[in-house]
């Protein structure tokens, strides 16, 4: 594919195509053709329709969906489709609850994994690396078909309907707990810790002065994606909160089990609800691909 | 220094020590210190484990408890039955019926994933213009959140009004039922996995193929390398232990796959006859709409044992792969098995950060950061 888009063209001499050939390889100043271009292009519309087109769709009424070829362009109704989407389900409650929760687990996982993975990375004590492949174990082991007794466990407790009970499964997890400490690992020099020991630091001032800091760019990605997991997850919302006390996402989903569908209002929402995740996508897209680029990984 | 200092204090003053009279007496605050440097870091991990063997560990070993009972979703605990939801559930129809589609689904969703991702990823692995707005243009699916993909794609292919079906008229093609037969419904829910993951994994490999030496591809083009042999002679090979590492990732989550499958026809768990009905979402079905907590553990401890298989045998043959792997290129897989090695410091994450305008063209530079997405999780 990318033959025909990078290959040099034709040069008058040898001398100057080995250079050009040269420079290719090297990666400088080298472009690719339209053919990579066209291609990625071709890729980008493919992402971006479905989301154009519910758009298009949410801002009109069903009629819309009729066509044969749908509209190019949005039409007036949407402000009218998202009235009805709120009549429909509490919309702001899910809201909330959405925030709330997903911004307490963030801060939860990044401050317990931050202390867990420096622990890992930088401290000594016995059964480190025994007790850091079971942190590892732990991620290959599909702990969501616990949920029949995690379910039993919260409806003892009376939780059910509460936000708490899907916030306290995931206060530390263990991807978090292994990226902080595979980033702490390098970036922190002993002689730093060493050092601050020395001057009668405690364990935890050290941790707060040393480590705190030079933790903070993974730490800010880790919180990036751990609130994105939280944001989108469903199965365990829909189970322990049920209709009365909904997510975001929940109560989307409520949307489509309506007895009656009207496609413009489900798509209104659905549009609706991608609305702050777009917003956080394009203040921090840029740490959502490094931080994907340095692996970290789907929760 | 300091234990200098406690001999002389002992040895003034033996009277004192006598309760341990061989070492030295740690004033107050020395002993504090001890006992911050022993405990801390046993009390900084103690919170992963603390919960983790709360809400992870206690559930699944109680799921076996629970699958060995009659056991009601309001009434609890009923008669002991040892084995036997075990054997009904594997006589079960709908327990196969609903591995199959899983899989079904998972490979629909898995094999063009990754080559569509490989693909991308090499064309992005070129000296582009507006580098940043590209890897942002394939991340965009992935901010959608599973219930908004479904709800969207549950109106694309929908089988009256969707728009596929529209244009597939409007060619002239006969409208598919995208939700009441079997290999539709499959595609039409692999492709909302597809459409959200896609881009994602792509930068994933993007990162694998931008740690692969530029000067490997100089010599091999020098050698008269074509673009497409070094593609298939050094790229692919050197990512390998990367698409390993996405295909497991994927496994796990293809194998639990439950949003899709639920909302793409509300009305049912999984098509009118079953047809798109996935393990987790029978699981589901068997425990909340059937109220039948036993099997329900039942299916759940299966699925549980096959993805731990599934688990074990991507290992063993990413070992495989992983050996045969080095001679190719050098340096790379190997013993560095992703998953085990979590005391190999040779590991991950250069600065991290928003991205420094690093990466793509002056690769070289890249190659101390180099094993990054290997080492990942």
């Amino acid at each position: 594919m990318t033959a025909i888009g990078t290959r040099p063209r034709p040069t008058p001499t040898r001398d100057a195509r080995g250079r050009a050939l040269r420079r290719s390889l090297l990666g400088n100043g080298r472009r690719p053709g339209f053919l990579t271009y066209g291609l990625l292009m071709a890729f980008f519309l493919a992402s971006a329709y479905p989301l154009w087109w519910s758009v298009i769709i949410g801002s009109r009424s069903n009629e819309a969906l009729g066509q044969t070829w749908p509209p190019l362009f949005p039409g007036g109704n949407f402000w009218a489709n998202v009235g009805e989407v709120f009549d429909t389900i509490p919309f702001w409650l899910a809201l909330g609850n959405s925030v709330l929760i997903s911004g307490i687990i963030t801060v939860s996982v990044v401050i317990f994994s931050t202390l867990a993975g420096y622990s890992f990375a930088k401290l000594r004590f016995r059964g480190r690396n025994g007790l850091m492949v079971a942190v590892i174990a732990t991620m290959a082991i599909p702990t969501q078909l616990g949920i029949i007794p995690l379910f039993m466990m919260m409806r003892t407790l009376g939780w059910t309907g509460e936000i708490g009970a899907v916030i306290i499964p995931t206060l530390v997890t263990a991807f978090g707990v292994f990226f902080m400490r595979q980033y702490l690992v390098d970036v922190i020099p002993d002689e730093l810790i060493e050092s601050a020991r020395m001057d009668g630091a405690s364990m935890i001032s050290t941790f707060w002065h040393v480590a705190l800091p030079a933790a903070r760019p993974a730490m800010a990605i880790l919180g990036l994606f751990t609130f994105m997991t939280a944001w989108t997850d469903f199965l365990w919302p829909l189970l322990v909160l049920g209709p009365g006390n909904p997510t975001l996402q929940t109560a989307l989903s409520q949307l489509q089990s309506a007895r009656y569908v009207d496609y413009s209002i489900v798509l209104a929402g659905a549009v609706l609800a991608t609305l702050p995740l777009l917003v956080l996508f394009v203040l921090a897209g840029r740490q959502l691909i490094s931080g994907i680029m340095q692996g970290a990984v789907k929760g | 220094m300091e234990s200098g200092t406690h001999m002389t204090t002992t040895l003034n003053r033996p009277a004192a020590s006598s309760p341990a009279p061989m070492k030295p007496a740690l004033t107050f605050r020395q002993r504090l210190n001890v006992l911050d440097m022993k405990a801390s870091p046993y009390l900084y991990i103690a919170p992963f484990f603390v919960l983790f063997a709360l809400v992870g560990l206690f559930p699944l070993g109680y799921t076996f408890f629970v699958s060995l009972f009659d056991w009601h979703l309001l009434k609890g605990q009923g008669d002991f039955v040892g084995l036997r939801n075990f054997q009904e559930v594997l006589q079960d129809r709908f327990f196969w019926n609903s591995l199959f589609n899983t899989l079904s689904i998972f490979l629909l969703s898995t094999i063009p994933q990754l080559i569509v991702a490989t693909a991308i990823a090499a064309l992005l692995d070129q000296n582009l213009r507006a580098r940043t707005f590209w890897r942002m243009s394939i991340l965009l699916p992935y901010i959608v959140t599973p219930v908004a993909v479904a709800l969207i794609f549950a109106n694309l292919f929908g089988e009256q009004y969707g728009l596929i079906n529209n244009i597939l008229e409007s060619f002239g093609i006969d409208r598919i039922l995208w939700t009441n037969e079997t290999l539709p419904s499959h595609i039409a829910i692999a492709t909302m996995v597809n459409w959200r993951w896609t881009g994602y994994n792509a930068l994933i490999l993007l990162a694998a193929m931008q740690s692969v030496p530029r000067d490997i591809y100089e010599s091999a083009a020098i050698d008269g390398a074509g673009t497409f042999r070094r593609f298939f002679s050094i790229t692919l090979p050197s990512i390998r232990p990367t698409m390993i590492f996405v295909v497991i990732t994927a496994t796990i989550g293809g194998l639990q796959i439950f949003t899709e499958p639920r909302l793409f026809d509300p009305r049912t768990s999984g098509g009118t006859a079953a047809q798109f009905q996935t393990t987790v979402l029978y699981l589901w079905e068997m425990a909340f709409d059937r109220s039948n907590f036993g099997k329900a553990a039942t299916i759940a401890w299966l699925l549980f044992l096959i993805i731990v298989l599934f688990g074990l045998v991507n290992y063993l043959i990413s070992q495989r792969i992983a050996t045969t792997g080095e001679g190719r290129a050098p340096g790379r897989g190997a013993g560095r098995r992703r998953r085990k090695r979590s005391t190999a410091p040779a590991v991950v994450l250069p600065a991290a950060g928003p991205q420094p305008p690093a990466p793509g063209s002056a690769e070289p530079a890249a190659t101390p950061a180099g094993t990054t997405p290997r080492s990942t999780r």
